[in-house]
């Protein structure tokens, strides 16, 4: 059990001196960092840095740096490091910058660890994330990390109840929001996001999972057909 | 034939719900009367409402003389009989069909034909509570969630037999509450707890599978997707037990996987971890923690 969940991961709190950790950035963002982004702009060269971050692009290894961060999209991270019977884990880290399909990117970063990996090694980059403003929830190497794994299922139910009729969209999304408290509602911040991009990201847990919860929505499905069309 | 309505009844009045379905209704201007089988719980909930109304006034947001007539247009008993003077009554009693089935019972035998039966239940079929009524075309589902006095969302949705003019009478009514009402088809868990309950259980499961600590997938889910509580945190105030008989209620009737209670929550359960309420859930409370503290 955890203390109360508004101060619940204690490597929040106890941030490495971040500011003056030298990091740098390689590659090209697909997801977390876009060109424009300032996390950039803090960035120094690849011999001075302590951190490499690695977007989009293959990354080395370097024992020699407190942490190696490279961006993920749907895969795991034991498929860029290799996996050795449960015992895997180094210095490299998989991230993802959350963000829904086409929206601007979320300030939330999720930090993926495997069961070896070296805590100075988190510790590091959480320091690192939160200096750039930005909030870490920590999760193991599994698929969908932990906002993918949660939301795709409900996302998958609401498009449904859309096409059985137990409501409008407006009222499936509107009883979210004021029974809930939500921002938005399930089927306007999937279409929002692209039905595509929900279908890519559905095929990859359901395939991984095997769990009836994933299987693309209808409505998903019609959407990448229509796209490849 | 409509009958305007003028006097709403409510039973289940000294538990929560009931109790703020009554604030809204004589808030609403509403002639209203609570029913309760037990005194001591309405003596209580009465108590409770003139403390609630007391702080509206305190805060601006209702005149002292509408606070006075609000509470003049409140009654409470525990005598049945009385809701014959009712024409819309609306149950808030324990989520059980056959409790539902021997209120409706008696209704039938005090209430006048044009009396519409409103359900507020949150998990059992509509059309099912309607069978237990000699008038299943007057009974429709309304769904207030918590707290009543606060939250403007009701889940309006007609059984199998439901008259339409019930329902278009019954909708009308929500809105002259000042209430937002929703119309959603006669489906386990309507819209809401349909997609809450099985999407608080796959977080349960995440923490059961150790994708990551429960504080890190609840603030995951706040900071990512700007929900005001994370799913953890939620089902810790909901109470876990809570959890468990929502889960036995849909899982019965959808045979869903994810509506299945996850083996972790039955063991915190048997642990006496049931959330907030015990002071350990998903987390620990302390003894006196404040919600939101």
């Amino acid at each position: 059990m955890q203390e109360n969940p508004t101060n619940s991961n204690p490597a929040n709190t106890n941030p490495a001196n971040t500011h003056s950790i030298p990091y740098a950035v390689l590659g090209t963002s697909r997801i977390s960092f876009p060109d424009n982004d300032p996390f950039h702009a803090s960035a120094t060269l690849a011999t001075e840095a302590e951190i490499m971050v690695y977007l989009g692009y293959p990354h080395l290894e370097d024992h020699s740096k407190r942490a190696i961060l490279v961006e993920l999209d749907t895969e795991c991270l034991g498929e860029l490091t290799g996996e050795h019977l449960g015992e895997e884990g180094s210095n490299i880290l998989g991230f993802a910058r959350y963000r829904n399909g086409t929206d601007d990117p979320s300030p939330l970063v999720e930090l993926v660890k495997q069961k070896n990996s070296r805590p100075e090694a988190i510790a590091a980059a959480i320091a690192l994330f939160e200096a750039a403003g930005l909030q870490v929830a920590v999760c193991n190497d599994h698929l969908g990390r932990i906002i993918d794994r949660l939301v795709r299922p409900k996302y998958n139910a609401a498009l449904r109840f859309l096409d059985e009729g137990r409501a409008t969209q407006k009222d499936l999304d509107l009883t979210c929001k004021l029974g809930l408290g939500y921002p938005d509602g399930p089927v306007e911040r999937v279409v929002r996001g692209g039905l595509v991009h929900h279908y890519h990201i559905t095929t990859v847990l359901f395939e991984g999972t095997g769990a009836s919860g994933y299987a693309p929505a209808r409505r998903a499905i019609v959407a990448a057909k229509r796209e490849r069309n | 034939m409509s009958h305007s309505i003028t006097t709403i009844g409510v039973c289940g009045g000294g538990g929560t719900m009931g109790a703020g379905i009554a604030i809204v209704a004589a808030r609403a201007g509403f002639k209203t009367i609570s029913y309760d089988r037990s005194p001591d719980s309405l003596a209580s909930a009465r108590k409770q409402t003139s403390q609630f109304f007391d702080k509206s006034v305190e805060r601006g947001k209702m005149k002292p003389e509408l606070r006075d007539e609000a509470l003049a247009r409140l009654t409470i008993t525990s005598d049945i009989a009385e809701l014959g003077a009712c024409d819309l009554v609306i149950e808030a009693v324990f989520e059980e069909l056959g409790v539902k089935h021997a209120l409706l019972k008696q209704l039938d035998e005090v209430c006048p034909d044009h009396t519409i039966y409103a359900s507020n239940t949150s998990t059992l079929s509509i059309t099912e509570i309607a069978s237990g009524s000699k008038r299943p075309h007057n009974v429709v589902g309304m769904h207030f969630c918590l707290p009543a006095q606060l939250m403007k969302l009701v889940e309006m949705s007609a059984g199998i037999l439901t008259s339409p003019e019930t329902f278009k009478t019954a909708w009308a009514l929500t809105e002259q509450l000042g209430q937002i009402p929703v119309e959603t088809r006669d489906d386990p868990g309507f819209i809401l707890n349909a997609l809450l309950v099985p999407f608080n259980n796959d977080a349960i499961r995440a923490v059961e599978a150790g994708v990551a600590e429960a504080g890190d997938i609840d603030k995951a889910i706040k900071v990512g997707l700007g929900y005001k509580m994370g799913p953890l945190e939620l089902i810790d105030l909901i109470g876990l037990d809570t959890q468990i008989r929502l889960c036995e209620a849909f899982y019965g009737v959808t045979l869903d996987p994810r509506a299945s209670a996850p083996p972790l929550l039955r063991r915190m359960v048997a642990a006496g971890l049931t959330g907030r309420k015990s002071g350990r859930g998903f987390f620990n409370y302390g003894s006196n923690a404040m919600f939101g503290a």
